[in-house]
């Protein structure tokens, strides 16, 4: 009883946690009536396009608040976070695959369509279990885990930091990424996946799969911001913070500080892969692309544009430079780079602090 | 055969379908006309049209797509008969079986050539495709040649044919000569010589000329593994340098200053850039452009770098992780602007002739002329660096400053001028890069991303800030992805560094070379 009370107390103490979760409850609410129960001639209506866009952007902020909780509160910046997101967006994928079945273009009941294409005989080891929902889920937060575990064991074990650390994740997504274009390597080559057709049975076009999978994002959104915010305000939120502030001094005052580092960096991980794995059937595609460098780059400034360490300014970042984005390369398509290249310019330089450090000092976390 | 019988033959290709013209290239052949070579070997390029109301043939000198005029010649004398809209001539077209004849034919005049290197490409091209008249005019040559290589390839030729037609003496002395030649000819022909027949015969019937072909193979295996080492050996240092040229510039500001520039690559896409827009400018100097688009680039990414460094980077000093989010949205401008400038198609830049082509060393062993200049500009580069630090002014003092920069100070060193000058010659090296990756890969928006990784990595290998190390961590990279990409491919071996780099910084944290002194502490 103890703990559920003060549990409750950190994550609903302030007004600002109360507006974030209230905000998110009320989309979850919202916005599959306003798609599935209002009619499409009401001006009320919102379009499916638009709970998928909606759906889209949340699965960035999921992926933000990871990156938040090592960059913001350990000082760890990772260059390679999108590769956690791409493989949980795999591996839902490869459940994805094997649920098409005889409905592909080549109707194989076990192979998919792009092993046939490449005269495979049988399904490779890696992809057996794959067509049960429960061993997939169990793959989107183990997968990233284990490659976040042994990176982190060998970099925070040897004392890899600050920027070498960063270039090293980068130079990891860049190695992924050649490694999944590869047509060889079993999962669809420059292709990816795509073409999904349901997901538990349920129809991925449906209008309803579609807003259950944006409540489901909500949901995961919800509980990620809340166990961070726990994470953070507990004993070991204080060391992370200090091994950012000071390292050699935590270390010196005797904390373990590469397990630190390392247990937050694979669930940082998990995180990126859970996120990863909503965001494949709502888009309907993952390919390699998903591993390019820029990709986990651009991460990082959705969270500096929100302001670091605070966890809800990495969700407001990543939800408005993403629909700037939808925006620019719609109206403007030539003008979205020059638009991204100022805002890291100009929050580096002018907004060190992100949005949040407009926000009065009195009603900001930490 | 007068001209004008000649003139007519040859315009009797109009009309033709594939197996006239070969029975036409034949006829001409027979006729002994002085004018047979260069038409076959225009027939051969696609350069023999026919045009006008008459239906006369022409060869047309050049059909360089640039060109809007042809210029005629006249089939029997090679005379300019004058010029024409190509779309006003029709081209007598060839097909792989024609060309396949023709390409049998036309080196058999080629012999006959005053120049000796066309003499040599003929003798090798016979050597391809041996018959009995072939080897009838190689034996006829064979008193008139005077050129040594000439001779050498005759030599060969003649040694195969006598593989065939020889008796058992011969066959031996043949297989002797052949025994030290590395032509693939030649041991595609001896290991045909040692294998048995279908039947189970052996194809060659006395067993001391099979013993002789088995030692004269093993031997050019020998020297074949040999110099493949050596070529894998030059393709890794060439690379080697490559990657070293393009990472001495961000070593410089990393080092010195502590700035990650995620901008580098950007910079080198200027240089490239910069190559392109000289050749423009200079459209008659091609050999020329290059030597001047080198100082020119320098120029260009040096200023720019200044700029940003004056701009946005001194802002940002102590704060690397910052610096390298900046930069990153710098090089994203950079790269919309040169879309927006130059559009986002890759642009085409000229090779030099002096650079173009290769070194033929021996019939397994070549080196090219562009590679072997891109090892001297690094190593010049890396001697000039060497100079500038060790033995001027400014080098002095970016050494004092990247030592202790309070110190530096208050001995009177301007330390916010040495920072935008030691931006401004680290973004001058990248401009240099470019210059020499405009000459390997194609110039577009995406040139500098592509090398970005692989340079970081070498930085990191090497040790940050050491100049050495970057040479020697360049050039181990290079080497060893060369020498992995034949068992693993190019993507895997690529793959296969990235992930020894990655553990290598695991034992290593502060790479090859670590600095060392009080600088070290505060990266």
């Amino acid at each position: 009883m103890k703990t559920s009370t003060r549990v409750l107390s950190v994550l609903f103490s302030d007004r600002a946690s109360l507006g974030f979760f209230g905000l998110l409850a009320a989309v979850a609410i919202v916005v599959p009536v306003l798609n599935l129960a209002v009619p499409a001639s009401s001006p009320l209506h919102l379009s499916s396009y638009v709970v998928g866009l909606l759906g889209k952007y949340l699965c960035y902020a999921i992926l933000a608040t990871a990156v938040d909780l090592v960059w913001g509160f350990c000082g760890i910046l990772s260059l390679g976070h999108a590769v956690f997101f791409a493989l949980g967006g795999y591996a839902m994928g490869m459940y994805l695959m094997r649920q098409i079945g005889t409905r592909g273009v080549y109707g194989h009941p076990v192979l998919p369509d792009f092993m046939v294409f490449l005269n495979w005989d049988a399904l490779p080891w890696f992809w057996y279990g794959f067509d049960r929902f429960w061993f997939a889920l169990v793959m989107v937060a183990l997968v990233p885990a284990a490659l976040a575990f042994v990176f982190g064991w060998l970099a925070f074990r040897s004392r890899v930091t600050g920027v070498y650390l960063s270039i090293m994740t980068q130079a990891l997504s860049y190695a992924l990424m050649l490694a999944f274009f590869r047509n060889d390597m079993g999962f669809g080559g420059n292709n990816g996946f795509t073409d999904f057709k349901e997901l538990l049975g349920f129809d991925l076009q449906s209008d309803g799969t579609r807003s259950a999978l944006l409540v489901s994002t909500v949901v995961a959104l919800a509980v990620t911001v809340g166990a961070c915010r726990l994470i953070v305000a507990s004993r070991a939120g204080r060391v992370i913070r200090s091994i950012r502030d000071a390292e050699s001094r935590t270390r010196f005052l005797g904390y373990r500080v590469e397990s630190y580092k390392l247990w937050l960096f694979v669930f940082s991980a998990v995180l990126a892969g859970v996120a990863g794995a909503l965001y494949v059937p709502q888009v309907g595609i993952i390919n390699p692309s998903e591993f390019e460098p820029i990709n986990s780059i651009e991460v990082v400034i959705w969270v500096a544009v929100g302001g670091r360490g605070t966890l809800y300014g990495a969700v407001a970042g990543a939800v408005l430079v993403n629909y700037a984005k939808t925006y620019f390369t719609g109206a403007l398509p030539e003008f979205w780079l020059y638009a991204l290249g100022a805002i890291f310019v100009g929050v580096t330089l002018f907004l060190p602090r992100g949005l949040a450090g407009l926000v009065p000092a009195g009603s900001r976390v930490e | 055969m007068d001209d004008d019988t000649f003139r007519g033959i040859v315009a009797e290709l109009g009309d033709a379908n594939f197996r006239e013209k070969e029975a036409i290239a034949e006829r001409l052949l027979e006729s002994g006309h002085p004018g047979v070579r260069d038409v076959l070997t225009a027939l051969m390029d696609g350069r023999v049209f026919i045009g006008g109301q008459s239906a006369v043939a022409f060869v047309v000198e050049s059909t360089a797509e640039e060109l809007a005029e042809f210029t005629l010649l006249d089939p029997a004398n090679q005379r300019v008969l004058g010029t024409s809209q190509p779309s006003e001539l029709s081209r007598v077209v060839t097909n792989n079986q024609l060309r396949r004849f023709l390409r049998t034919v036309v080196p058999r005049f080629s012999l006959a050539s005053p120049d000796a290197e066309v003499r040599l490409e003929a003798v090798q091209q016979i050597m391809r495709a041996l018959d009995a008249t072939a080897i009838e005019l190689l034996r006829a040559r064979v008193g008139l040649e005077d050129d040594e290589r000439v001779l050498y390839e005759i030599d060969t030729a003649l040694a195969l044919s006598m593989l065939d037609e020889g008796n058992s003496r011969q066959r031996l002395s043949a297989v002797n000569t052949l025994s030290d030649r590395l032509h693939p000819e030649v041991y595609n022909r001896l290991s045909v010589l040692v294998g048995q027949a279908e039947d189970g015969s052996f194809v060659e019937p006395d067993a001391d000329v099979r013993r002789a072909a088995d030692e004269a193979l093993g031997g050019i295996e020998l020297a074949r593994a040999f110099y493949y080492v050596l070529e894998t050996a030059f393709f890794g240092l060439s690379l080697g340098s490559v990657l070293a040229l393009v990472a001495i510039g961000l070593t410089i500001t990393f080092g010195v200053m502590g700035v990650i520039n995620m901008a580098h690559g950007e910079l080198m896409m200027l240089g490239a850039y910069t190559t392109y827009v000289v050749q423009l400018l200079m459209p008659g100097h091609l050999d020329l452009s290059v030597l001047v688009a080198i100082p020119a680039a320098f120029l260009v990414a040096g200023s720019a770098g200044v700029l940003i460094e004056r701009t946005i980077i001194r802002f940002l000093y102590g704060r690397p992780l910052e610096t390298l989010l900046a930069t990153f949205g710098v090089s994203l401008i950079l790269q919309q602007l040169v879309r927006t400038v130059f559009s986002p198609n890759n642009r085409p830049v000229v090779t030099p002739t002096w650079m173009s082509g290769s070194l033929q060393i021996n019939e397994a062993f070549s080196l090219t002329y562009n590679r072997m200049y891109i090892v001297l500009i690094s190593l010049v580069v890396f001697g000039v660096l060497l100079v500038v630090f060790k033995h001027t002014r400014i080098g002095l003092d970016i050494r004092a400053v990247s030592q202790n920069r309070l110190m530096a100070r208050a001995m009177g060193v301007r330390s916010e001028w040495v920072d935008a000058m030691t931006f401004g010659l680290g973004s001058g090296i990248a401009g240099v890069a470019g210059v020499a990756l405009s000459q390997l890969t194609n110039v577009g928006p995406n040139l500098g991303q592509s090398y970005i990784i692989d340079s970081f990595m070498v930085v990191v290998f090497g040790g940050v800030g050491n100049i050495w190390g970057t040479l020697i961590g360049g050039m181990s990279i290079g080497v060893v992805n060369k020498v992995l990409e034949p068992f693993a491919g190019a993507v895997l071996a690529k793959i296969l560094v990235l992930v020894a780099v990655i553990l290598f910084i695991q034992r290593r944290p502060r790479g090859l070379f670590p600095q060392t002194g009080r600088a070290a502490e505060d990266v």
